[in-house]
């Protein structure tokens, strides 16, 4: 079980990590600062196992990989949102953290509802509650089952 | 059945028909890599451990968010990406030139039909001349570096056909804010957009590259116009019959038609703090302004600086209000000084930077703090972008950005 942490739509890759710390030396530095204009609290409430929940167009904006690689620094088990900005996509699968889509789970849960995950399954669990997620292309599964890309290309 | 531009792009790439939802490996014809990223690229690059580059020539090294350095760590970018484009033959290294995305048509690397990636989301602006272009993060900039290809979904297209004269005061920038603000910034995810029609045509490949830029904020892969006589010119190759195909198809399937009337647009801001938040610039009258940035890969070429120099030219900006003009490119510095536009523009008032993305990702020269308000040409006011999370930014087009410095508070030119 982890815990949802609930975020509105077209969440910029600014507002999940501010371009002033993409230049901390290590991605460890900069986790501190992750979504500190939307939720100053979260980098030291979030724990190992618990979700970002998000409406759509979830990581807009800037290339910049650092914004998955925050989230997967913090602990964070997933991302699901009801769509995703395709840069923050490839570069979650890339790195090795989930984005599912889930068109029903945002407007479901709360912040600091209680929830879990089954990536095979494509199962969301709230309460006595199922909902069924998307599950990925098959090329990008296999890339995140490998642990990212660079894993991957290593094989 | 017919195909739209992306797909013959594609297809062309890899000799045989595609469909949207295909997914291809493509050979890539050109990597850009800017400054902030360079060492995150290289560091993966080592960690996939491979020992050289797939092509040499096919890479490109540009310095612009950090130029010149106004961190202390900034310089080590630059010294990282020297390092590694010496270790592996990179000859195209763009030290002071500019920004990325002025550079990679401008300086002749990519053209019509090619297929560019770079590690900055607004590597969209090269479809602009008909290439297919898109930005990815540095771990996949890496697996190119080493490989020479990127597996890749073939998207859908939106088809965008807008006809007719546009008004004196309305230029690219408006016609794509309003389009954003249409189709909402998630309303083209994962999608192409090709822009067709008279108006079009009639554009300067400059102002196609506003609209081609700005493309990836409403979420779309690429957006893409056919090339023309201009765009060839422009790239400097023969207007021939393999270019006269690289358009869509009249047959071709569409995910949805946007019609646009040239003379319904009128200028507008996309007001704080999201893309798609689209205002009539005159519903917007007598909101003050503390600053206005003319600049960007957006909106920093010589039409624009020459458009604002027109409406500037023998008037003064407000007293209280600071205008920074950043040329994306030393070219258009040096064209934009050999024609004057560079003197009106100072006479005027305005504070004139080295080329670069400048204020654009928050880092040169005129950061703001909390309840300021700036108009601001280039593509993006994210909460944060160029200051503090209070500042308000407005996005709008050279025209407005000008009549606004003079009268303090946003105005029509």
């Amino acid at each position: 079980m982890g815990k949802v942490f609930r975020f509105n739509k077209d969440v910029d890759t600014d507002q999940i990590i501010a371009s002033q710390y993409l230049l901390f030396p290590t991605i460890d530095e900069m986790k501190e600062h992750t979504f500190e204009s939307l939720n100053s609290d979260f980098a030291s409430q979030v724990k190992p196992g618990d979700f970002v929940v998000a409406d759509e167009n979830f990581g807009c904006g800037s290339s910049r990989e650092q914004a998955p690689s925050v989230l997967k620094a913090l602990g964070v088990k997933a991302v699901i949102a009801k769509s995703f900005a395709r840069i923050f996509y490839r570069n979650s699968i890339n790195i090795g953290m989930p984005v599912i889509v889930s068109k029903e789970l945002y407007d479901v849960v709360s912040d600091g509802d209680e929830m879990e995950l089954d990536l095979q399954a494509g199962l969301i669990t709230v309460g006595d509650k199922q909902y069924a997620c998307t599950k990925l292309p098959e090329k990008m599964q296999q890339i995140l089952d490998q642990g990212g890309l660079i894993a991957s290309l290593n094989q | 059945m017919g195909h739209t531009l992306i797909e013959k792009i594609i297809g062309k790439k890899v000799g045989h028909e595609v469909k949207p939802g295909d997914i291809v490996t493509v050979d890539v014809d050109w990597c850009m890599i800017d400054d902030i990223m360079a060492p995150f690229a290289v560091q993966k690059f080592h960690e996939m451990g491979f020992s050289k580059v797939y092509n040499p020539d096919k890479i490109v090294l540009i310095y612009d968010h950090f130029l010149p350095a106004t961190q202390v760590d900034d310089s080590r970018h630059f010294r990282v990406a020297d390092e590694f484009a010496e270790k592996y033959g990179i000859k195209s290294v763009h030290r002071t030139d500019g920004i990325c995305h002025q550079l990679m048509t401008e300086a002749g690397y990519v053209k019509p039909g090619d297929i560019a990636f770079g590690t900055d989301s607004h590597t969209v602006t090269y479809g602009c001349v008909g290439a297919f272009s898109t930005g990815i993060g540095y771990t996949e900039m890496a697996g190119i570096l080493g490989t020479g290809q990127l597996w890749i979904k073939v998207p859908e297209t939106i088809k965008v056909e807008i006809d007719g004269t546009l008004s004196g005061n309305v230029t690219s920038k408006d016609i794509i804010l309003r389009i954003i603000g249409d189709l909402t910034a998630s309303g083209a995810t994962y999608q192409a957009i090709e822009f067709t029609g008279s108006t079009v045509d009639s554009m300067s490949v400059a102002s196609r590259m506003t609209m081609s830029n700005m493309s990836v904020e409403a979420g779309a892969k690429c957006g893409l116009f056919a090339p023309d006589e201009k765009t060839c010119d422009y790239c400097r190759i023969p207007y021939d019959d393999e270019m006269k195909a690289l358009r869509g198809d009249d047959n071709a399937t569409y995910s949805k038609v946007l019609q646009y009337r040239a003379e319904d647009f009128v200028p507008v801001c996309a007001c704080p703090s999201l893309v798609d938040n689209i205002k009539p610039v005159s519903e917007l009258k007598g909101t003050k302004v503390n600053q206005v940035f003319l600049g960007s890969c957006t909106n920093g070429r010589l039409e624009d600086l020459r458009t604002a120099a027109t409406i500037l030219k023998g008037k003064h900006v407000a007293d209280y209000v600071k205008l920074i003009v950043t040329p994306a490119s030393r070219k258009i510095y040096r064209e934009a000084l050999a024609d004057g536009t560079l003197g009106i523009l100072s006479d005027a008032g305005a504070i004139i930077t080295t080329p670069g993305c400048g204020l654009c990702c928050g880092r040169g020269g005129g950061i703001l703090s909390d309840d300021e308000v700036v108009v601001a040409t280039n593509n993006r006011n994210f909460l944060g972008r160029m200051g503090t999370s209070k500042v308000k930014i407005y996005l709008a087009s050279p025209a407005t950005a000008a009549a606004t410095a003079i009268a303090g508070e946003i105005t029509e030119a």
